[in-house]
């Protein structure tokens, strides 16, 4: 397990530094479940507005709709502002020094930039929205507790979410190599990872045609296919084949980060002295 | 008049600045231009399988849209200084502005205008066109008029709830983040008629924040259309001084909030 040990420094640094900020993790939680709750109003909207047999059902969507909120920042959505800080600062000079491989150090950190606030958000919003809601007479719009094997498909099917979301992350740190300022670079992907990951709107409810364009994109497998495996649209059945496609995508974007990384390095300017 | 020739020269010197990182300015404008587009993207993905909304069209509801996002878009470029404000209190930057013969709110205001959110703004101006290319009865002088207040008047509505929450920078430096659930949320909200929602939910945004005011009602009338809430002619036309009055209430605020304000001594 030794390779783990840097990812626990990091994740154990980042959850210390986060918890010092509970007021502000409060408030977070009270503003996504206010965009939780009109985005739920307007699919109940629309949802009274025809009679046709939708892909997803109103209770499906309401689930997927807090699924996205508890677990918006395991989205790759921005580059990691340390890493950034990093590489403008000169300072990757001494990351290179460490005795331990570059990417790996950053997918490492990526992963524990994402699953400290994610756990931390996470957890009271899942309490307040499955369990609170009932009682205060939101039952309709209630986060439903997944069958078991939804539920275990599920929690393989996030891991796998996470590593995707890292590799995603990882490239873009590594994209910082090239601009200084890669706003540019980090807001198109944030753009992408918005739409066609589900996002905005859970991707069966896209029009048909557009749906084997969704699914081959890499991004379904960061919100809609794990979310579909919750609430059961998609069946215990085909689990291990998203697994198989979030794992496939994973691996291309790793060996696309290395390789971009060689690269960078190579022709790294370190600023300062 | 000298006020404003300074604010002008303040907003001169901010999009200058700006503009030193051109590259960095146009590739920022167009990446929000278009993952803003991306929300209007899925409201057209809604559309095109449910066909409608509790009667609503998809140009109907391009209007909303796209009116509450040049509001919000124009408020939060000229509203910059004082979303920054909550770490001027803590740094104690801003005893040095209580030190200038001008106007806090003034100074806080030219303080920066962010030209870099202008994708919003664009992307809120095309769907805006679109909408009022595809209305069946065009607009009047009258119509264009009262769109052109109710964009001012939500521009107004949002520079006071982000006076707001600068204000409660008097009294707690953390969790302003609160604040985003009626800025942003209210955003999200304003861009489908109130009448989708719940009446609680309803009553909250035409009352206590009364953002129904500013484009809901007006925007019936522009529309021609029948208030499903069964609102008359009249309040349609003169709902917008909603805005207006709640930036005059905001400002208010702000300045007892400036009584009470004890530095941080740093």
């Amino acid at each position: 397990m030794n390779w783990m040990r840097p990812y626990l420094a990091v994740l154990s640094a980042r959850f210390r530094s986060m918890l010092q900020y509970r007021a502000a993790a409060i408030a977070g939680l009270w503003t996504q479940v206010f965009f939780g709750m009109v985005n739920i109003m307007v699919y109940e909207a629309f949802y009274s507005s025809t009679d046709k047999q939708q892909p997803l059902t109103f209770a499906q969507v309401v689930s997927y709709v807090w699924l996205g909120q508890a677990l918006l920042a395991l989205l790759p959505w921005y580059a990691d502002s340390e890493v950034r800080a990093i590489v403008r600062s000169g300072a990757v000079a001494y990351e290179l020094c460490r005795p331990i491989d570059l990417y790996n150090l950053w997918f490492m950190r990526a992963m524990a930039w994402r699953t400290a606030p994610t756990i931390l958000r996470a957890v009271p919003m899942v309490v307040l929205v499955m369990f609170v809601f009932p009682l205060i007479g939101l039952g309709e719009w209630r986060l439903h507790s997944p069958t078991l094997a939804a539920g275990l498909g599920f929690a393989a099917a996030i891991t796998c979410t996470l590593l995707l979301s890292c590799a995603i992350t990882t490239l873009m740190n590594i994209s910082l190599m090239w601009t200084v300022s890669a706003d540019g670079t980090v807001v198109m992907m944030n753009a992408l990872v918005t739409i066609f990951s589900g996002m905005v709107v859970p991707l069966p409810l896209f029009p048909n045609w557009a749906q084997p364009v969704l699914m081959a994109l890499p991004f379904a497998g960061l919100v809609d296919l794990p979310y579909r495996v919750y609430v059961g649209n998609i069946l215990p059945g085909s689990i291990p084949l998203i697994i198989f496609r979030q794992l496939f995508w994973t691996v291309v974007l790793v060996l696309l980060g290395r390789w971009l990384m060689a690269r960078g390095i190579r022709r790294i300017v370190v600023q300062g002295g | 008049m000298n006020d404003i020739a300074l604010y002008f020269r303040y907003t001169k010197i901010s999009i200058k600045g700006q503009l030193e990182y051109r590259t960095s300015f146009v590739l920022q404008a167009a990446g929000q231009a278009i993952l803003t587009a991306t929300e209007f993207l899925g409201i057209w993905a809604m559309f095109s399988r449910f066909g409608q909304l509790r009667g609503w069209t998809l140009p109907e509801i391009a209007m909303f849209y796209g009116a509450i996002n040049v509001a919000f878009s124009i408020a939060d470029a000229l509203s910059r200084g004082f979303d920054q404000f909550g770490n001027m209190v803590k740094s104690g930057d801003f005893d040095r502005l209580l030190l200038r013969p001008r106007s806090t709110v003034l100074q806080l205001i030219g303080q920066e205008v962010t030209i870099r959110k202008v994708g919003r703004l664009l992307q809120g101006i095309i769907v805006l066109a679109w909408a009022i290319s595809a209305m069946h009865v065009g607009l009047s002088t009258g119509t264009a008029g009262l769109l052109l207040i109710a964009i001012l008047s939500g521009v107004c509505l949002f520079t006071g709830l982000v006076i707001l929450q600068a204000t409660s920078a008097f009294w707690a430096t953390e969790s302003l983040e609160v604040w985003n659930a009626f800025t942003y949320g209210g955003v999200l909200m304003s861009q489908y008629p109130i009448s989708i929602y719940r009446s609680w939910f309803r009553r909250f945004f035409t009352y206590v924040i009364p953002l129904a005011c500013v484009t809901y009602y007006p925007i019936l009338a522009v529309l021609n259309r029948m208030d499903p809430l069964g609102s008359v002619g009249w309040i349609q036309w003169v709902a917008p001084m909603a805005g207006i009055l709640f930036l005059l209430i905001a400002l208010q605020v702000w300045k007892i909030g400036v009584q009470h304000y004890r530095s941080t001594g740093s």
